[in-house]
């Protein structure tokens, strides 16, 4: 493209640098909403909870995580930016990451007062407690009514205490995510790096055994000198263990997600 | 004693070198190609799930739907038309690296996202099927798969973005010619699901 300009090899260069500095920024997507600070388990940034509601939810919230490992964040938003409210809301939970990053057990409850807009966003490893149906259940019998009055704090709070009873509903289902959660930090041993050291050790080994003997049958000295590889840099296994780990910090204001990710779940409603 | 250490040095450069070269490799982009070629083959397979889970919704609200408002059996018809159609799309495997088939399963998809929608529509005119607690599970059933969709399908444009930048644009075109020929670029849908919706009426 550049050579229909008769450019000269170096300017090719620089164009065809320019290029690729162009290109690196390409693929940052374009038209992101901008997401609010991950301030703890209730984000109030509409300003519709007193302060006592908002302690007595992240109890409750905190509860919830230590039971289940479950994560629920309550968020409200003075604006959407224009997107539809399941478009910021898995984005926002994905942002967040909010639930562990092997269940993806996190749940949004996201209320936008001025667009009358509410919405449940669960996570990937949710879909099947919190159902699209049960969401919109929740929505419906126990949030909107009382939005529709004008009771914002008591719409959440309904509808915290009924997403929780949907989560920990099922105890044997609950208890198996709670058991589930100290795995997340085992090592996993990844086999294919096992099989190349050990291929890797055996050739080394090998060709130093080729060597010694050539050594010694030439008489040139002798191998012995040798011990082994020393300086091999240690081996890989203990990298596998992969993925954000277990991070929310669980006490008052360290509360942060686990890299859970959200693929559309959940219902919404508006009033 | 020097001599020997000597005589056994390259054997360790050699291995050393391997070590570095490696690691070098995979630092400067050897497996960008692969790992983002599986990335958007694992999107792909979610955008089927999804469209699938849609499909297996559909004979239960077309039912449910009958029940009350059998007069509407033109956009029933049609419903379970578009659904037959669009699950009987033969999905080649190369289906991602193939225009036509791809164009083709996003019409049929495109078709039967326009006649739900023009179905859900109609249900608003019937009160007591909108009552019913069965019809309100598999609307927002029907909802969030829908739901599901649009993210699946913008997981899939995002990872083919990336995918086909990365093996036309240097380092990766290198990679690709070298490495990975059969590399090819991934098709990608090109209709907005959204525009091949039938505007909603309301009455």
């Amino acid at each position: 493209m550049a050579s229909e300009f008769g450019l000269k090899p170096w300017r090719l260069g620089a164009v065809l640098l320019a290029l690729a500095a162009a290109l690196s920024v390409l693929p940052a997507k374009a038209a992101e909403p901008t997401f609010p600070e991950l301030t703890g388990r209730v984000v109030d940034d509409a300003q519709l909870l007193g302060p006592d509601v908002e302690e007595e939810l992240t109890n409750e919230l905190k509860a919830l995580e230590d039971k289940s490992s479950d994560q629920l964040v309550v968020v409200t938003l003075p604006s959407l930016q224009g997107y539809p409210i399941e478009d910021y809301g898995y984005q926002l939970g994905r942002h967040w990451g909010i639930g562990t990053a092997k269940l993806n057990n996190g749940v949004l409850l996201i209320v936008a007062p001025n667009e009358h807009k509410v919405r449940i966003e669960v996570g990937y490893g949710l879909e099947g407690t919190l159902t699209d149906a049960l969401s919109k259940i929740i929505i419906e019998n126990a949030i909107l009514p009382k939005f529709r009055a004008g009771d914002y704090a008591g719409g959440i709070e309904a509808g915290v205490s009924d997403i929780i009873k949907v989560l920990t509903g099922d105890a044997a289902e609950v208890e198996d995510r709670a058991k589930a959660r100290p795995d997340a930090d085992e090592p996993t041993i990844d086999w294919l790096m096992v099989i190349f050291w050990v291929l890797m050790l055996s050739w080394i080994a090998y060709s130093v055994y080729r060597n010694a003997r050539y050594a010694s049958t030439t008489g040139k000295g002798r191998g012995s000198g040798w011990s082994g590889p020393v300086f091999m840099p240690g081996p890989g296994w203990d990298s596998g263990s992969s993925g954000g780990g277990w991070s929310s910090g669980g006490d008052g204001g360290g509360f942060s997600g686990g890299g859970g990710s959200f693929g559309g779940g959940g219902a919404s409603g508006g009033w | 004693m020097l001599a020997t250490t000597d005589r056994y040095f390259p054997n360790i450069a050699r291995v050393v070198c391997l070590l570095i070269v490696g690691a070098a490799l995979a630092g400067c982009g050897i497996n960008t190609i692969p790992t983002l070629q599986e990335r958007a083959k694992a999107s792909w397979s979610e955008v089927l799930n999804q469209y699938q889970r849609r499909a297996d919704l559909i004979p239960n609200l077309v039912e449910t739907v009958k029940g009350y408002a059998a007069q509407e059996s033109k956009v029933l018809t049609e419903v379970t038309e578009a659904r037959a159609k669009a699950t009987q799309v033969q999905i080649p495997p190369d289906i991602l690296t193939n225009p036509e088939a791809f164009q083709k399963f996003q019409e049929a998809q495109g078709t039967l996202t326009g006649a739900l929608s023009k179905l859900l529509a109609i249900t608003e005119n019937y009160p007591d099927l909108k009552s019913n607690q069965n019809f309100l599970a598999l609307q927002s059933q029907l909802e969030g798969t829908e739901n599901r969709i649009a993210v699946a399908r913008r997981d899939y444009i995002a990872a083919v973005q990336d995918y086909n930048t990365e093996i036309r644009t240097i380092p990766g075109r290198w990679w690709r010619a070298l490495l990975y020929p059969d590399a090819q670029p991934m098709q990608n849908f090109t209709v907005a699901e959204e525009t091949t919706k039938v505007p909603e009426v309301k009455f």
